[in-house]
């Protein structure tokens, strides 16, 4: 839960900060979201607090289990009022309509980059996580990613005024309806019509080619940095776990002992304590790999906006063409000379020029149509320059909010292993003394 | 402490010493300590057994001879059969041999390459003829020693040699680790025999401290030492049964040796897990440099955290390297130790058998013909019981040893690890000391 009003932890002691968990770490993202003070946040305050099974018919009849979360929304005021706080509105999603949300946003708002769900499937999981959707630390891992997803969008400037949005966290019944009603479905591009654009955009945008450029970088290097930490937590794994072998061994030669007998054994516990200890530190660790996750899938979205762009740039290349081609037309009818091929004018070469009575109905047809075709460049040109307009506004948003996000999750990912390093000072120090009694 | 330290620690075996028959009975009674020796527990320094003739012969008081001294010793041995197991080695304030393996150096020939290490000798025995002595040996030359007191003291337990013979491909016999190693294992091999009150004593020893030149003649000694092996197997007599505390030494060597095997075995594959996640780790530090390449205001935390984990494989690679060579070096050395205590064991078991054999064999022929029991049997007897003297004193001085050894061990075990943590912690609290204070910088920048 988060309270509207807390504050950050630049006056905690440098030192001092080294002790606060990675959850406390991520609150500290979360209250950034809060401080940035959308009008929605001020209202009130949301969370996803539970998960749950349910088992139900699917579309095609088949029984099928599914998980629901429940979102909880407070209203900001009763937390301040001194009485008891009045009970959340609670409402249950399944993931499914999270990525419905998500896609009504993306197409509604081309220009904005939108938040990413969190992870559909496991991915990048060392091998003792389990892959299975299903199971209760996944699940839970995705919870909080729910929840961060919601506080992103609430918390955006742009994003949180959204009808259909304010529906998503209020009205359980009819909200699928209201989003198709919407008619969003009509606004999205197929994928080849962007492919096609970005092949053939004649003058593409410096500061998106270098956006363009930089996602995918990130994307790739987050992606090996994601690959290469599930390797180096697997290894981190066996070490530790291998120690757990000392605990057994020096049980037995205990056995076998008169002096050393006592230091040996509890030395042994002590060891037993090293091995186990690793599942909670790795299991910490998923926090900050939940953090990247994150940035990672928002590198798509940014490419989203970008070729959303690019299909843009190009459609205002189009109608320009089109209009010049036309103007052109216009040219050659009034000048009678043929410069570009048309059948109309070959035909009426061959066989004899047309009447003026033609030639005349013709060009106020090309007029009219050059007409619209200015109309439709200007449009197109205005679309354009606000859509660049309100994409670079949120991209420098989005910039900074990652680099202060990103930082976070290195302080915190640092404090992570202070942790570790402390735990493992305490198991060694114990066993020393252990030995010392030997 | 020469003249209180008991030599040969003969064993009376099950019987008190009242009912053991004087083998000197009617000789040299004024050597003998006279009738009010009393058998007094503790660890009697002050029962000045000594005439210093028999004093200062510095040969084994092993049992091949029933003579003065063998009695003297036994003796000795029943006062300080109870004495505290601190008493059987040389403390510090009494210790007056000192020995030190250091410098090693290269000596190349026309025929063989080999290393030469520096023995230093500090003493004040009067079996040396100097204070101070500084030879140089060479691998061959220690084997040579302890093939010889092996040899000359069959009844004791003689430390163990790192390996000889390594695998020519496999190891660099002239890298400086391995160098080291072995000078380290060399030198706690001398200097457990300078310690030993017996085997410290013997002449070997002190050819091998002093003289300038080996005279070897090692192919003599190899001779020798199966001679000595063909003589015990020749006897052929098959040992009835151990007396208690041998089984048991027999059993806790065996168990034993089975942990340790067990503790090398688990060593090796923290090695090999913490060598591969050395290797993760240092792709996972140059992926976060490569990051930064593309980040502004990420990059200085972004090389800060590849800093950190770069410092860190260096710190792991520290424990890995320390591990390998001083922790698995030592552990294998007291497996060796344990082979040779069994073997030791092994030994005694046929001194046994062939007294009880003899014994029997005898028995049966003085019942026939009356002939009284003959010397060899009183031999072996006597070998028998000095053989379980040695062995027991031995024993505890080795289970005192071991006991320290393991205790320094596992300390220094546990001090590397938490060395190795403790420079982790070091560096990421650096970092994160400087990522808060430019966070802290940017709140007030923002709010001013």
């Amino acid at each position: 839960m988060i309270m509207a009003d807390s504050g950050s932890s630049e006056e905690a002691a440098v030192i001092g900060n080294t002790d606060i968990t990675s959850t406390e770490s991520e609150n500290n993202i979360i209250n950034t979201m809060v401080e940035r003070g959308t009008s929605l946040l001020k209202k009130m305050e949301i969370s996803v607090a539970e998960a749950e099974k349910r088992t139900g018919k699917n579309t095609v009849n088949m029984q099928e289990t599914y998980t629901v979360y429940l979102i909880e929304i407070r209203q900001a005021e009763s937390a301040t009022e001194g009485g008891t706080p009045a009970a959340p509105d609670t409402l249950w999603r399944r993931y499914s309509e999270f990525e419905l949300l998500r896609t009504y946003l993306l197409v509604t708002y081309p220009y904005i980059i939108i938040p990413p769900l969190p992870e559909k499937r496991a991915e990048f999981v060392w091998h003792k996580l389990s892959a299975d959707n299903l199971d209760p630390d996944f699940v839970e891992r995705r919870r909080v990613g729910l929840e961060n997803f919601l506080l992103r969008v609430a918390s955006h400037p742009v994003l949180s005024n959204d009808n259909i949005f304010f529906h998503f966290l209020t009205e359980e019944k009819g909200w699928r309806e209201a989003v198709l009603d919407t008619g969003f479905q009509d606004k999205v591009d197929s994928r080849l019509k962007s492919l096609s654009a970005m092949l053939r955009v004649k003058s593409p945008d410096r500061r998106f080619t270098a956006l363009k450029q930089y996602s995918d970088e990130l994307n790739a290097v987050v992606s090996q940095l994601l690959r290469v930490r599930a390797r180096v937590a697997d290894r981190l794994y066996g070490v530790y776990k291998v120690h757990g072998n000392y605990g057994r061994v020096f049980s037995e030669w205990s056995a076998i002992e008169k002096e050393m007998g006592d230091g040996l054994q509890s030395a042994g516990h002590h060891m037993d304590t090293y091995a186990a200890s690793i599942d909670d530190i790795l299991e910490e660790e998923e926090h900050y790999a939940d953090q990247l996750k994150e940035y990672l899938f928002y590198t798509d979205a940014v490419r989203s906006v970008c070729r959303k762009h690019e299909l843009m740039q190009y459609e205002l290349e189009m109608a320009s063409q089109d209009l010049a081609y036309k103007k052109q037309q216009k040219e050659e009818l009034v000048t009678g000379t043929v410069r570009i091929f048309s059948l109309k004018g070959m035909t009426s070469k061959l066989f004899g020029s047309e009447s003026q009575e033609q030639r005349e109905s013709r060009l106020s047809a090309l007029e009219q149509s050059i007409e619209e075709g200015i109309e439709a460049v200007m449009e197109k040109n205005t679309e354009c320059r606000d859509f660049v307009r309100a994409a670079w506004e949120d991209i420098e948003r989005f910039k900074e909010q990652k680099d202060k996000d990103l930082r976070e999750a290195l302080i915190s990912y640092a404090i992570m292993q202070i942790s570790m390093c402390k735990k493992g000072i305490q198991v060694w120090s114990n066993a020393k003394e252990c030995f010392n009694k030997m | 402490m020469s003249v209180g330290t008991p030599r040969g620690l003969a064993s009376s075996g099950q019987k008190p010493i009242t009912e053991i028959p004087h083998p000197l009975s009617a000789a040299e009674e004024s050597l003998s300590p006279g009738p009010d020796v009393s058998i007094s527990s503790g660890g009697d320094k002050d029962l000045e057994l000594t005439n210093g003739t028999l004093v200062e012969n510095s040969s084994p008081a092993s049992a091949s001879s029933t003579s003065t001294s063998a009695l003297l010793s036994r003796l000795q041995v029943e006062d300080n059969f109870e004495a505290d197991a601190a008493d059987l080695y040389a403390t510090t304030e009494t210790r007056d041999l000192f020995v030190t393996v250091d410098d090693p150096k290269k000596h190349v020939s026309t025929m063989e390459t080999y290393i030469t290490y520096r023995v230093s000798t500090k003493t004040t025995r009067i079996e040396f003829d100097l204070p101070e002595y500084s030879v140089r040996r060479r691998y061959q030359d220690f084997d040579w020693l302890r093939v010889k007191l092996e040899e000359t003291q069959p009844t004791n337990l003689i430390p163990p040699l790192p390996e000889k013979f390594v695998m020519k491909g496999v190891v660099d016999r002239f890298s400086e680790e391995f160098v080291e190693t072995r000078m380290k294992a060399l030198d706690k091999f001398l200097k457990r025999v300078a310690d030993h009150p017996v085997l410290s004593f013997n002449p070997h020893l002190n050819a091998f401290l002093t003289a300038k030149d080996l005279n070897k003649r090692q192919g003599l000694a190899l001779l020798t030492k199966m001679g000595e092996s063909v003589k015990h197997v020749a006897g052929g007599y098959k040992l009835r049964a151990r007396p208690p505390e041998f089984n048991a030494m027999g059993e806790y060597l065996d168990t034993f040796s089975q942990k340790l095997g067990t503790i090398d075995r688990i060593a090796q594959r923290i090695l090999r897990e913490q060598s591969e996640y050395l290797t993760e780790l240092r792709e996972y530090a140059s992926v976060y440099s490569s990051w930064a390449g593309s980040e502004e205001e990420l990059q200085r935390p972004l090389e800060g955290v590849a800093g950190c984990v770069t410092t860190c494989c260096g710190a792991l690679e520290d424990l890995s390297e320390n591990m390998s060579q001083d922790f698995l070096p030592v552990l294998r050395e007291y497996v060796l130790y344990t082979e040779t205590m069994k073997n030791v064991l092994r030994k005694r078991d046929q001194s046994q058998a062939e007294y009880e054999g003899r014994l029997e064999a005898a028995v049966l022929r003085k019942q026939e013909d009356r002939t009284p029991m003959p010397l060899e049997v009183e031999k072996c007897q006597d070998k028998m019981e000095c053989f379980n003297a040695d062995l027991k004193a031995d024993w505890e001085r080795w289970q005192c040893n071991k006991r320290q050894d393991f205790k320094q061990l596992l300390i220094g075990m546990a001090d590397k690890n938490i060395n190795y943590y403790e420079k982790c912690q070091t560096a990421w609290e650096s970092l994160v000391t400087v990522l808060q204070d430019k966070q802290t910088e940017d709140k007030t920048s923002e709010t001013n």
